[in-house]
C-alpha cells in the first residue's frame, strides 16, 4: 500500500508541476489542482498509513491512526478548494477581459515614446 | 491570561463581515468603521508591545487547550513589534485610500483591508507552523481581492499571475508542513525547536528537506532572488494604497525566516547547517543586486518602486542571514525603515500618476501640484536609496557594520555600496525626467479640469515620512530595542518553557513524565 500511496503522490505531483509549467491559463489551473490532490494525499500520509484503526481514544482498543493529519488535510482541502475557484474566476475576468489567456507577460508593444506624445 | 492578545486578529474579523453585511452600501460608514478599527488596533498592538518590552512572553491558548494540543498565540518583542508596524502602516494607507478616493472604485474595499489586516497580525502572532498556513492564506485570498480592485485588464492579468504563483507557494508550505509532521510528529514551534533536537544524525534526510521546503516557502514571501519574479508585475498593477499596504507582506516572509530559522533551525543545529551561510546569503545579495539594477532599468515609475522593494528587502535578508544578534538588530531596524519607505513611495507613484496618462519614465507637461510631489519623491528617494539624513542611511551602516569581520565581508561591502550607487542613479534619473524635463516641455492645450490630490493623500504620505524622520531621530532607542529583540530570539528558551510549560486543559501532570 505504501508503494501505491507513494507512486500516486509522485505522479499527480509530477503531471501537476508540468501543467504548471504550461502558458496557458487552463493548463495551469489544471496543473494546480492535481499538485493540491498530490499534497492532501501527502498530508494524508504524513501521520502514517494504518487501515481499520480508530482516531479516538476508546476503551479496549491499542492501536490507533492519528487524528491529526485528518483535520490538516480537511483545512488544506477547504483552502484549497477555494483558492482554485478564486484563481478560474480571476483567470475568466482577465481572458474575457484582454482576449489572450497567457499567463506570462506579452511583449510591450506600445512604445513609451509615443504614448507620451498622446 | 490576559485575552488583548487575540484582539489583533479577533477585532478585523468581526469588524470585516460587518462593514459588509450592515454597511455596504454606505462609503462613509465603512470608512468611518475601517478607520476607527485601525486606530483600535494601534492601541491594542502598542499596549502589546509595551506589556512584553520587558522580556516577557505572552501566551494564549486557545479554548484553553494547552500547547501542543492546542493552537497558542504567542507575543514576545519581535512579534509585537511587527503588529505595530502593520497597524500604524495600515492607518496612512487606509487614510490616503480615502483621501484619493482609491476605497470608492470597486467594491468592498475596506472588509478585504479588514481580512488582510487579520491574516498579516495573525501571521506574526501565531506559536503554530500550520496555523502560520492558515494564515497566510487568510492574507493571501484578502490580497488577492485588494490587488484585483478597481479592475482593469493589465491588473487581472497581473492578478492571475499573482494568485497562481502564491497557489505554488501554499502547496510548497502544505508539503513541508506535512515532511515536517511525518518527521517529527508536531507542527507547534516550540515543541518543533526541542523535538528536532532529538533527530538522530544518520536520520536527517526527511527534516532536512522540510527544512529547505520551509525555507523555499517563506523566500517566496519575501521575494528573495530567484523566486521574486512575482512582485514587480504584482506590485506595480495593483492600486497604489494597496502596494502600499503589501509593502509589509514581504516582511511576514522576512519574519517568518527569522522566528523558524532563530528557534526551530538555529544557525548551530547540524541538521541544517550551511542553508544560512551557503544558499541564504547568496540568494539575498543576488536579490539586492537585481533589485537595485531593476530600479535603474525600468522604464515605468511603479516598477521602479517595485524593484526598489525587492532590493529592499535582499538587503533584509543579507542580515538576517549572517543569523547573528547584530545582524539580526540591524534588519528590524532597516525592516521598519524600507516598510515604511516603500509604503511611501508607491503612495507618490500614485500622486505622480495624478494629471498624468501613464506613469512611463517620459517628460510630460508639468500638472498643477507637481512641486510639491516631486518634493516627497526628493525625500522617498533619498530614504529609500539610503542617503544621509534619513534612517536608510543608518540602517546601511548597521547592516556593513554587522556584516564587519564575517567571511563574506567584502562580497558583502561590495554589494550592498554598489547597489546603492546604482539605486541613487536610479530614482535620478527617475526624478529628473519625470520633474525637471517636464518644465521644457510644451504645455499643449490645457488639460483642464485635472483633479488634484486631495489634502488628506499628503498628510498620509506625510504621516509616513514623519514616522521615518521619528525613526532616524530616536534611531538609538529603537536600535537598542531591536538588539534586546535578537537578544530574546537567540536564547528561547523563555519562549519555549512559556510556551510548553503553561498548564491547560490535557497537559501532563508534572510526574508523569
Amino acid at each position: 500500500m505504501e508503494l501505491l500511496v507513494a507512486s500516486a503522490i509522485g505522479i499527480m505531483t509530477a503531471a501537476g508541476l508540468y501543467l504548471v509549467l504550461r502558458l496557458r491559463t487552463f493548463p495551469v489551473i489544471l496543473g494546480m489542482s492535481l499538485l493540491t490532490y498530490a499534497v492532501n494525499v501527502f498530508l494524508f500520509a504524513s501521520g502514517r498509513l494504518t487501515i481499520g484503526a480508530p482516531p479516538i481514544l476508546r476503551d479496549d482498543v491499542t492501536a490507533y491512526t492519528d487524528p491529526l493529519p485528518q483535520a490538516l488535510v480537511l483545512t488544506a482541502i477547504v483552502i484549497s478548494f477555494g483558492m482554485t475557484a478564486v484563481v478560474v474566476m480571476i483567470g475568466l475576468g482577465a481572458f474575457l477581459g484582454s482576449n489572450d489567456d497567457h499567463v506570462d507577460d506579452q511583449p510591450d508593444t506600445s512604445t513609451p515614446k509615443s504614448e507620451g506624445q498622446t | 491570561m490576559t485575552h488583548w492578545i487575540i484582539a489583533p486578529v479577533v477585532l478585523p474579523a468581526l469588524l470585516a463581515p460587518f462593514i459588509v453585511l450592515a454597511a455596504r452600501y454606505h462609503i462613509g460608514i465603512q470608512r468611518v468603521f475601517s478607520v476607527a478599527g485601525v486606530v483600535a488596533l494601534i492601541s491594542i498592538a502598542a499596549g502589546l508591545a509595551w506589556q512584553v518590552s520587558d522580556g516577557s512572553v505572552l501566551l494564549y491558548q486557545l479554548s484553553d487547550w494547552a500547547a501542543p494540543f492546542g493552537i497558542v498565540l504567542v507575543g514576545d518583542r519581535l512579534s509585537t513589534l511587527m503588529v505595530l508596524l502593520t497597524t500604524v502602516l495600515a492607518l496612512f494607507v487606509l487614510l490616503y485610500a480615502i483621501g484619493s478616493g482609491w476605497d470608492n472604485r470597486g467594491r468592498h474595499f475596506h472588509a478585504l483591508f479588514q481580512f488582510q489586516l487579520m491574516g498579516i497580525l495573525g501571521a506574526f502572532l501565531t506559536g503554530d507552523l500550520f496555523n502560520l498556513f492558515v494564515f497566510f492564506e487568510v492574507l493571501l485570498i484578502a490580497s488577492y481581492g485588494l490587488m484585483i480592485h478597481a479592475g482593469g485588464n493589465a491588473r487581472l492579468r497581473a492578478g492571475v499571475q499573482y494568485v497562481l504563483f502564491n497557489l505554488v507557494g501554499s502547496t510548497l508550505f502544505l508539503f513541508a508542513l506535512g515532511s515536517i509532521y511525518a518527521e517529527t510528529g508536531t507542527l507547534n514551534m516550540a515543541d518543533l525547536a526541542q523535538r528536532v533536537t532529538l533527530i538522530g544524525p544518520e536520520e536527517t534526510v526527511g527534516i532536512r528537506v522540510a527544512a529547505v521546503l520551509l525555507l523555499l516557502v517563506f523566500a517566496i514571501k519575501a521575494a528573495l532572488a530567484p523566486l521574486h519574479f512575482w512582485l514587480p508585475s504584482s506590485y506595480a498593477e495593483a492600486p497604489a494604497p494597496v502596494a502600499a499596504l503589501f509593502a509589509i507582506m514581504t516582511k511576514v516572509g522576512a519574519y517568518a525566516i527569522i522566528r523558524v530559522y532563530t528557534m526551530i533551525f538555529p544557525p548551530d543545529l547540524e541538521v541544517t547547517s550551511g542553508l544560512h551561510d551557503l544558499w541564504l546569503l547568496p540568494a539575498a545579495l543576488v536579490s539586492l543586486a537585481i533589485g537595485m539594477l531593476g530600479v535603474l532599468a525600468a522604464k515605468k515609475l511603479d516598477r521602479l518602486v517595485a524593484f526598489s522593494i525587492i532590493g529592499s528587502m535582499g538587503m533584509v535578508m543579507v542580515t538576517i542571514s549572517l543569523f547573528s544578534p547584530a545582524g539580526i538588530a540591524a534588519a528590524l531596524y532597516y525592516i521598519v525603515h524600507s516598510t515604511l519607505a516603500g509604503a511611501a513611495l508607491f503612495l507618490i507613484s500614485d500622486l505622480v500618476r495624478t494629471g498624468r496618462a501613464n506613469l512611463n519614465l517620459v517628460p510630460h507637461p508639468p500638472v498643477m501640484g507637481s512641486a510639491l510631489t516631486a518634493g516627497l519623491f526628493f525625500v522617498g528617494a533619498i530614504a529609500m536609496a539610503g542617503l544621509p539624513p534619513l534612517s536608510g542611511f543608518l540602517g546601511k551602516l548597521l547592516v556593513l557594520d554587522s556584516a564587519y569581520g564575517t567571511d563574506l565581508v567584502v562580497w558583502i561591502w561590495v554589494i550592498v555600496l554598489g547597489s546603492s550607487l546604482i539605486s541613487i542613479l536610479g530614482f535620478a534619473r527617475a526624478g529628473s525626467i519625470l520633474f525637471w524635463k517636464a518644465h521644457s516641455m510644451d504645455p499643449g492645450e490645457d488639460p483642464g479640469d485635472v483633479t488634484r490630490p486631495t489634502v488628506l493623500s499628503y498628510v498620509a504620505v506625510g504621516g509616513l515620512f514623519s514616522l521615518l524622520t521619528a525613526h532616524t531621530v530616536f534611531a538609538g532607542q529603537v536600535h537598542g530595542y531591536t538588539t534586546r529583540i535578537a537578544a530574546q530570539l537567540f536564547a528561547p528558551d523563555a519562549y519555549i518553557s512559556t510556551v510548553i510549560d503553561t498548564p491547560g486543559k490535557l497537559s501532563k501532570p508534572k510526574e508523569d513524565h
